[in-house]
């Protein structure tokens, strides 16, 4: 378990480095990005007005505030990337994405998607949005400004984390390996609860 | 809550786990101190409302003002709206709308007091809600499987370790409305009834041993409690629901007296 700040925009060979487990702190900018966001870029085919090369995703939908001429952080906090799941291939293959940050993970798809082209998911704790709302030092630019709260985010961010490697780019997925682990132990829980296997 | 969280803390042992429950307890202290969300999902609002006998009340005066007050918070702080519709998903950012707030009424004899408990739901939990009509011939053991296997399926979704509400008995919508007022106890408190608060330690000795720990990322903790409500059903039933809550588990009550004093808090 080893522990790394980075600085965005990622490259290919910071990601590879990282395997389950590690601590990632992030540093740059980190783009906030959720379902209709992905839904009016892949489906509605809306090309992202800004380059995602490198970038650090946030499936997050914030309160922000109008304050004059510029938006100000209210509570930013993350949202459930399950929904989220069938993006993050064309996601990295056509944007390249690096990283997504999230809460509960994806799946085989994308994980697959994270070996091929070199990206990596990062789990943050869901719930502790004060946390993640104070590591945001400025609300850059809003993109698609008319999706809001779904819109596409630009975050700049300081020590944004500490964030758990939950899927790695060497095939390696924490929240499977922690789900199969229960799977062994469901036969002895069964018996001690009287359910007939 | 914060109680329960600062036992679960101490006891758990894994590192990763660790490191979420120092982010957890962070949080909340930074939450409490600068007065912000905990959590960005207000959730939709749902009342548990007991009117007591000797409380005068006209209850769709209530009803109007527990609208209207979930409205008026949500675009005065502002929360983000999370209500939206269901096939339009357009939102009108107020977290209200048709049909919401949900509200639900008991009665109590003999008291002189409105009871408003609120719970701002978040989703995160919500989405792994389960509920399965079994059959008389499946006995007590397959209520205990459903549960436990929820909590599997859910793994890093619902935001472990909070609270598991469990129905047990009456009908599809009852069930359901049971799993949700057992989130709504007092952490780690037991069902009245003493063969349900057995089950209530065995389940939660069981889901504990499945070691998906906080947010799923493995470790000793995942689930802080497991509270149970049950009713008589049909002689062909056998209903049970889930209901998971989050570790925020945001709640806030209201007790208003015949005589105008307010008390406030859990």
């Amino acid at each position: 378990m080893a522990t790394y700040t980075l600085n965005t925009p990622l490259t290919e060979d910071a990601v590879r480095k990282l395997k389950v487990r590690d601590m990632v702190t992030i540093n740059g900018i980190i783009f906030g990005i959720r379902d209709l966001t992905l839904i009016h870029i892949f489906d509605k085919k809306n090309d992202s007005p800004v380059s995602l090369r490198g970038a650090v995703l946030l499936h997050t939908a914030p309160s922000l505030k109008m304050a004059e001429d510029h938006w100000e952080p209210i509570c930013v906090g993350t949202t459930t990337s399950g929904r989220m799941d069938r993006f993050t291939p064309g996601l990295m293959e056509k944007y390249g994405v690096r990283a997504i940050i999230g809460k509960g993970g994806q799946y085989q798809g994308s994980l697959d998607a994270m070996k091929k082209f070199g990206g990596v998911y990062l789990a943050i704790v869901g719930g502790a949005a004060a946390v993640e709302t104070k590591q945001i030092v400025e609300v850059e630019k809003v993109y698609f400004e008319e999706l809001h709260p779904e819109a596409l985010y630009q975050f700049k961010v300081k020590d944004f984390g500490p964030l758990t490697v939950a899927m790695d780019s060497h095939g390696n997925h924490l929240y499977f390996d922690v789900k199969a682990q229960a799977e062994k132990k469901l036969p002895e829980i069964y018996k001690r609860l009287g359910i007939p296997v | 809550m914060r109680v329960a969280l600062q036992k679960a803390y101490e006891k758990e042992t894994h590192p990763t786990a660790k490191e979420m429950f120092n982010i957890i307890m962070a949080n909340v202290e930074m939450a409490d101190r600068d007065d912000m969300l905990i959590c960005q999902d207000t959730g939709l609002p749902i009342y548990l409302v007991k009117v007591g006998s000797k409380f005068p009340v006209d209850g769709a005066r209530v009803a109007a003002a527990l609208k209207e007050g979930a409205k008026q918070a949500t675009l005065e702080y502002p929360f983000r709206g999370s209500s939206t519709h269901p096939v339009t998903r357009v939102n009108p950012q107020t977290s209200v709308g048709e049909g919401l707030p949900i509200i639900y009424w008991d009665f109590v004899s003999e008291s002189d007091c409105l009871d408003l408990l609120m719970i701002p739901k978040g989703s995160g939990s919500e989405n792994m809600s389960a509920m399965k009509m079994f059959i008389p011939a499946d006995g007590v053991a397959v209520i205990k499987k459903f549960v436990v296997d929820t909590v599997l399926q859910s793994g890093s979704n619902p935001c472990p370790p909070g609270v598991i509400g469990v129905g047990i008995g009456g009908t599809a919508d009852l069930v359901t409305k049971l799993a949700k007022e057992a989130i709504a106890r007092p952490v780690g408190s037991h069902n009245h009834d003493p063969f349900f608060a057995k089950m209530e330690d065995e389940l939660y000795e069981a889901i504990n041993s499945l070691g998906l720990g906080p947010m799923g990322l493995g470790g000793d903790v995942t689930t802080l409690a497991v509270h149970i409500e049950w009713a008589h059903t049909h002689i062909t039933q056998n209903p049970v629901a889930v209901n998971t809550q989050c570790w925020p588990a945001r709640r806030a009550r209201a007790k208003i007296y015949a005589d105008g004093r307010v008390e406030y808090g859990f």
